[in-house]
């Protein structure tokens, strides 16, 4: 039998998997959605057939994870929300505009496909930009003052360009031709601009938070936390070596930019998630603090081990039958 | 206090009503595709996949809008109603979390397979896949509406320090309403499917489409139409004597009954009026109400009197309820005229035709109007006897809900215009494409693709 506290632990584990997940896959097709270009039709048809058997299996991610949030640690979902309600407003109306976009743009008249394109595009920078900023208000603990504001908008910028990244490094994989070479010019610069954003979030988070500060440098893991910000500087430099690379006479190897974006993702995910463990809100309230009725989390733990190898098994499988590069979307 | 209360009933009433217009329908179109792809792999006749094809497009368009407005639902839940999980998250969380682990993902991951994948995988993996999506948007019904009814009648469960905590999950799935809300639920979204294909199919017909395609589903679903009616009426009824044994109040307000009355009319039309306790221009059927809830013509029947306070506001609980069977009865109508002219003559006149495109939404009105009874008549509780609406509400400032509360209304009035108007334009395009050759494959990948408009671009 699982302790009670051990039973927070679970859930706050796989609170933050399915927040990863979300960031890794619907990141990349949020990124392909900012990176539209508006002078090209067929590019941007291309772009979202690359994404379009997709989108809707990423997104639900995203209910997972607000959904565990709400199941495990009730009070910590009220009181975040109640705390980022405009911005999460904001949020889900870009959700609410690029996910109804994918389907209008193909059915409506073919004068107002670019309307569509256009909600396409700001829905992708509205999601991306309020997800980085709810991210910056959340690792202050959710203090709204202004610096808290000014670290929230850095951080939004920095979420922003890592889901462009992602994106550019999806396309450079599925895509071929002039958008393939597009791709590579996208991906090369969103990569500077994600390293940048990762080391001024790094900075501002070690020098506001006193606590992280220490957990970092003196506690008796520091030497294997070390290892954490050694493999994302490697990871870049080897992305920035790689991609100029790409494409010269063959198409060896394209698939390795979009493999180090992930990885890169689940390393400063992981960064984040040791500094604030075992706090489910920074610095105010702790796991076992707001965890729901143990009996209601064994319940729905029991499913959850059921079900997720499932989800894995089928979402592998989905991505395996449209596997290659991406063809145009059409039912038939 | 009062403020954030009422605008965050508005705008959680506009967020539920929006998003239920959509899994409404994609909960029985889907089983609707899995029977058009079932007989065009047993017949091999053509038609079925021309059918299949033009329902699967607006199946996705419908699913898109459906998923986008269920998001915000889950957000709302801790932004809004944080009294809602703190009172009662043992037991709707796991539900919710059900929902999202059983249905949500095999539905989405499905999808794509379904609508992008006929090509790339063979075709009884893609015939799965559509009964799959058909099997995740039903079980999303199952879990939702296990928490629905457990918030009318709840039970299996302990009060412990004000905080709701499951003793038996079986008691808490399966309690009293559920089973009654499934079907009567199930059956609406069949009904709102079938009379949304006849509707857009007459449609068509009506603009000189002269397939057989629109024929064959204008036939299919007015004959599930005509079916599924009655036994819609006879669920509802069962319903209400569910109701009437566990909620007497929210009936006695849908008759717009005050005082407990032996031999109580049924009300066709009345105004009830809250301050004065009464209804004015009563037009009413004499011991009918008692009749049909008692199956005496002089059982008796509680008042609102009885309650005292705690009663729903009388009108909108009436009105909807009148409406919901006003349309009913409407559905009745229509869908045994227009089959009874299909038996006999195998098509449709023109008026009965255009009689079918205006009844197109008339399983939304209803089904709004269902909703309104069953959810204002459990006011003032948000769980019945446990947490009142009040409560449970937010304590944000009220500018910030009325910001949302605007942003939402005009984001979700726009796409409710464009949905409709993508219909019926689907519907007029359709109409150009020539028929099918006999030797065309299921999977063959016709002229037809509308690639003179959406050359590519997603579902």
């Amino acid at each position: 039998m699982i302790s009670d506290a051990n039973l927070a632990v679970i859930f706050v584990g796989l609170l933050s998997f399915s927040v990863l997940a979300y960031a890794i896959l619907d990141g990349f097709d949020l990124g392909v959605g900012m990176l539209l270009p508006m002078d090209s039709a067929d590019q941007r048809d291309q772009m979202i057939a690359s994404i379009g058997p997709f989108w809707d299996a990423n997104e639900t991610w995203l209910v997972l994870a607000i959904g565990i949030l709400l199941i495990a640690f009730p009070k910590a979902h009220s009181l975040i929300l109640q705390t980022l309600y405009l911005p999460s407003t904001f949020m889900l109306i870009g959700l609410i505009l690029r996910g109804v976009a994918f389907d209008f743009r193909a059915k409506v008249a073919q004068g107002k496909k670019i309307h569509w394109d256009y909600a396409f595009k700001t829905g992708s920078y509205l999601a991306s930009f309020m997800q980085g900023y709810m991210l910056g208000i959340y690792v202050m603990g959710l203090e709204t003052h202004f610096y808290a504001q000014c670290f929230a908008v850095l951080s939004g910028i920095g979420v922003t360009c890592a889901y462009t990244f992602i994106g550019a490094c999806w396309l450079l994989m599925k895509t071929d031709d002039a958008l393939q070479q597009n791709a590579k010019t996208w991906a090369t610069f969103y990569l500077n601009a994600f390293a940048i954003g990762v080391v001024a979030v790094s900075i501002v988070n070690l020098t506001i938070h006193q606590r992280v500060f220490d957990f970092w440098t003196s506690s008796p893991y520091a030497f294997v936390l070390g290892i954490i910000p050694v493999v994302v500087f490697a990871l870049i430099l080897i992305c920035k070596l790689v991609l100029p690379k790409l494409l010269q006479s063959h198409s060896d190897g394209i698939w390795l930019p979009f493999v180090i974006a992930v990885a890169l993702f689940w390393f400063c995910f992981a960064g984040l998630a040791v500094s604030y463990y075992p706090f489910v809100i920074p610095d105010k309230l702790t796991i076992w603090e707001t965890a729901s009725a143990p009996e209601s989390l064994r319940f729905i733990l029991i499913g959850a081990l059921i079900v997720i190898p499932c989800i894995f098994a089928y979402t592998l499988f989905s991505y395996r039958i449209f596997w290659g590069k991406a063809s145009k979307l059409e039912y038939y | 206090m009062t403020d954030v209360l009422m605008l965050s009933r508005a705008q959680f009433g506009l967020n539920i009503s929006f998003h239920i217009l959509f899994p409404t329908i994609t909960i029985a179109l889907g089983w609707f595709l899995f029977y058009f792809k079932l007989r065009s792999n047993l017949s091999k006749h053509p038609v079925w996949m021309r059918v299949y094809r033009f329902w699967v497009r607006i199946f996705a368009l419908t699913f898109a809008l459906g998923i986008v407005s269920g998001i915000t639902m889950s957000f709302q839940f801790g932004s809004n109603w944080p009294g809602f999980m703190e009172t009662v998250g043992n037991i709707a969380g796991p539900l919710l979390g059900y929902e999202v682990l059983t249905a949500f993902f095999l539905e989405a991951t499905f999808l794509g397979i379904m609508l992008f994948g006929i090509h790339k995988v063979p075709n009884w993996l893609h015939t799965l896949a559509t009964l799959v999506v058909a099997i995740g948007t039903t079980l999303s019904a199952f879990w939702i509406l296990a928490l629905n009814s457990w918030m009318h009648t709840p039970q299996g469960f302990e009060m412990i320090d004000g905080v709701a905590h499951a003793t038996d999950w079986y008691d808490i799935i399966f309690n009293p309403s559920f089973p009654y809300r499934l079907i009567h639920v199930l059956l609406a979204s069949g009904l709102t499917a079938s009379f949304l294909i006849a509707g857009i199919s007459a449609y068509r017909i009506k603009h000189a489409d002269h397939k057989r395609a629109p024929s064959v589903a204008l036939k299919t679903s007015l004959y599930v139409a005509s079916v599924l009616i009655p036994m819609q009426i006879i669920a509802g009824d069962m319903h209400g004597l569910n109701t009437l044994e566990h909620q007497p109040q929210k009936i006695a307000a849908m008759e717009g009954l005050w005082e407990t009355t032996q031999g109580a009319q049924f009300l066709i039309f009345a105004i009830p009026s809250e301050q004065e306790r009464k209804n004015y221009v009563e037009v009413g059927i004499p011991n009918a109400a008692s009749f049909i809830l008692t199956h005496q013509w002089d059982g008796e029947l509680k008042g609102l009197e009885e309650f005292g306070e705690k009663h729903p506001p009388v009108a909108p609980v009436f009105f909807s309820f009148r409406i919901m069977l006003g349309v009913g009865f409407l559905m009745l109508f229509s869908a045994w005229l227009a089959s009874s002219y299909l038996l006999r003559h195998k098509h449709l006149p023109p008026k009965v035709l255009t009689l079918c495109t205006w009844m197109t939404f008339s399983g939304w009105i209803a089904t709004l109007a269902g909703w309104y009874v069953t959810e204002v008549g459990r006011q003032p509780y948000l769980v019945s006897g446990i947490l009142t609406t009040e409560q449970a509400v937010t304590q944000i400032p009220a500018s910030n809900v009325a910001l949302s509360l605007t942003l939402y209304t005009l984001v979700y009035s726009g796409l409710l215009v464009a949905y409709i108007k993508t219909l019926f334009l689907m519907a007029r395009r359709a109409v150009e494409i020539e028929e099918y050759q006999m030797d065309e494959h299921p999977s063959h990948k016709a002229n037809i693709n509308f690639n003179h408009n959406t050359s590519g671009g997603a579902a």
